[in-house]
């Protein structure tokens, strides 16, 4: 036997009682393992981000759209070096499940702009000639299993045809991937020429937002107030941003994601806390005249207390490892179906060396106060009850 | 040679404004080698004396020299320390941990030595051996009778080899042949390996296994019988 074969023995001595305190563990860092492996996706969008480039969106909600036309004045303010425009398709290719973002465009303008994607040339020559062509990024072509060629059919909701049917097709002719970055935010792109024609007359020149690309990224900020200050009195203001104010506004409106997952996360934690505190209590206050035994035996004061907060760091740690482990396992499962909403989904050596620092500080805190306790405990005291 | 040697040594208790006179200048030289059994009523000071001896606890006033160390003022680190060393406990309830197997208690003492896990093992297993317990190494407390629980006791209190069994009321909890058993075993630590051990019983057939016997009145030695 070994300190630790003592320490393992008696966490487990009231075994239905333990493997409920693990339980509650393991749940806890499974659900932090998947809510930080959302959260970093979402600050990875953004970190993608250069800050030579800035989006200019509409002022008020991403719902309203800003016109096409508004791309010829933003060219016009000094320091935008190039700009174009994207637009938020919506749609669904076979059932919702096959969630990816879908975006119509100006072919060369926009890989142009995204000097970070990477076309073979001569595709996109083709993509700019067929006005009904579509790229997509090469994982998702895999994904679906597309080859060049196939004629690939999304169900429109957003836009509506002027012919009043709500599929749109497109053939693929070309594929193109990120450079350097996995978890790059990338999009089924389609002519956007094609799409305005078709879509009803009153939507008819609306776009999401624009790229721009300033000359100088140190002047950044007064490129993009000035952009914002032209529009400043049109029908469609505009609020301009990096790419990360961009995408960070973005998840703002879906909602806070940051501070609904730390309030969760707190919450869960801090139940997690008490339920074990309660356990370490418990598991001390029954092995007080054990403790006395080992401190005969000539167990030290500071011993004692060791192996009292080693029992609660092993609890936790012990439900922290597992949690993540079951973390990485539900997202090695689920992570490449919301790959396309948030990129790629993964638990970062950050979140995992967190997680651990977390278990950690969690097994000290809960165990402090008990093994305060039994450092204190008088042998002679406790052997007379 | 005296391995053990009190001098005026007294032991009070305050309780409030209450203070408890539980030993008495008490002035005691065991030899070693010795079997010394205390008897006395109950409330005595019995424990209280034993728990001295022991280095569980520190006299009110008095010199408390056991085993070629001077007791009194040792901080609670090095006294522990010392006791790993030097003294095997012997209670009347046995005192096993309830989830280690007979051997994993044996065992326990060892882990704060520089002894390797097999080595640990091996000498667990040859205290196990010398009290007659060899075959039941893999039971817990639970799964054993209250004279064999007493035995893996007292092969927890040899296995790190010390020179004093310290035991209070060995076979409080045990009919007459049991305990005659165990105080056999006791004696043959004695006579065989050389212990000296000081023994508290309530019973006179008990305290006839030692060679000597004192009585403990009021926190007063106030005899010796041989
Ligand atoms: N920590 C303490 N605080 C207060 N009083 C104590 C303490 N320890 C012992 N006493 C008192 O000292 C006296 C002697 O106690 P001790 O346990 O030494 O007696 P004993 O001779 O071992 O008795 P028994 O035969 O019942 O075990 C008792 O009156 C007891 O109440
Ligand atoms: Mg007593």
């Amino acid at each position: 036997m070994s300190t630790f074969g003592l320490v393992w023995a008696n966490l487990f001595r009231h075994r239905a009682r333990t493997l409920l305190a693990l339980f509650s563990i393991i749940a806890a860092f499974l659900l932090f393992g998947l809510l930080r492996a959302v959260a970093v996706a979402f600050d990875g969008g953004a970190a993608v981000a250069g800050v030579d480039r800035l989006i200019v969106s509409p002022k008020f909600s991403i719902i309203d759209g800003l016109p096409v036309s508004h791309q010829a004045q933003i060219e016009s303010v000094p320091g935008v070096a190039a700009a174009t425009h994207a637009t938020w398709f919506g749609g669904t290719y076979q059932t919702p499940a096959n969630f990816f973002v879908k975006y119509p465009v100006a072919p060369r303008e926009f890989f142009d702009l995204h000097d970070e994607y990477i076309i073979d040339p001569a595709q996109l020559e083709t993509f700019e000639r067929i006005r009904t062509a579509a790229v997509a990024p090469e994982e998702l072509a895999a994904e679906y299993g597309w080859q060049i060629g196939d004629r690939i059919p999304i169900e429109g909701d957003i836009w509506l045809r002027k012919d009043g049917s709500r599929l749109w097709e497109f053939e693929l002719v070309g594929t193109y991937r990120v450079r350097d970055d996995e978890n790059a935010f990338a999009a089924f792109l389609f002519h956007y020429d094609y799409f305005d024609e078709a879509r009803i007359a009153q939507t008819e020149g609306i776009v999401s937002n624009f790229v721009v690309r300033v000359a100088d990224p140190e002047r950044a900020a007064e490129v993009s107030a000035q952009i914002d200050a032209r529009f400043e009195n049109s029908t469609n203001p505009t609020r301009t941003a990096t790419e990360d104010e961009a995408s960070r506004q973005f998840a703002a409106q879906i909602g806070d994601i940051g501070l609904i997952m730390n309030s969760i996360l707190s919450a869960v934690f801090f139940t997690i806390l008490l339920l074990t505190a309660n356990t370490m209590a418990q598991a001390l206050r029954e092995r007080i005249p054990e403790l006395a035994v080992l401190k005969t035996l000539g167990f030290s004061d500071h011993r004692v207390a060791a192996l009292v907060l080693f029992e609660s760091t092993l609890l936790c740690v012990l439900g922290g490892v597992i949690g993540i482990a079951l973390a990485w396992l539900a997202l090695g499962a689920i992570g490449p179906s919301l790959q396309a909403l948030l990129g790629r989904i993964e638990l970062t050596a950050a979140t995992m060396l967190g997680a651990l620092g977390i278990a950690v500080l969690l097994g000290i805190v809960v165990g402090l106060g008990p093994a305060l306790s039994a450092r204190r405990l008088q042998v002679v005291e406790a052997l007379r009850r | 040679m005296a391995i053990v040697e009190l001098k005026q040594v007294s032991r009070h208790f305050s309780k409030g404004r209450q203070t408890v006179e539980v030993l008495d200048g008490i002035d005691l030289t065991i030899a070693e080698g010795d079997f010394l059994a205390l008897m006395g009523p109950s409330g005595s000071g019995k424990t209280t004396l034993l728990n001295l001896i022991g280095g569980l606890d520190q006299p009110s006033s008095g010199s408390v020299e056991v085993a070629g160390q001077q007791l009194v003022g040792l901080s609670s680190r090095k006294l522990a320390q010392w006791r790993s060393r030097n003294i095997g406990f012997i209670f009347q309830f046995y005192n096993l941990l309830p989830i280690l197997s007979a051997r994993r208690n044996v065992e326990l003492p060892l882990l704060l030595t520089r002894l390797k896990r097999k080595q640990r093992r091996r000498n667990a297993e040859v205290a196990l051996t010398i009290v007659g317990l060899a075959d039941r190494a893999g039971h817990k407390p639970g799964e054993l009778s209250g004279g064999q629980q007493q035995r893996v006791a007292i092969a927890r209190a040899i296995v790190a080899d010390p020179r004093i069994l310290v035991c209070d009321e060995p076979t409080g909890d045990l009919d007459r042949d049991t305990a005659d058993e165990i105080l056999d075993l006791l004696e043959l630590l004695n006579r065989e390996h050389g212990k000296t051990i000081i023994m508290v019983t309530h019973d006179p057939k008990a305290a006839s296994h030692a060679q000597r016997t004192l009585h403990l009145d009021k926190g007063s030695l106030v005899g010796e019988t041989a």
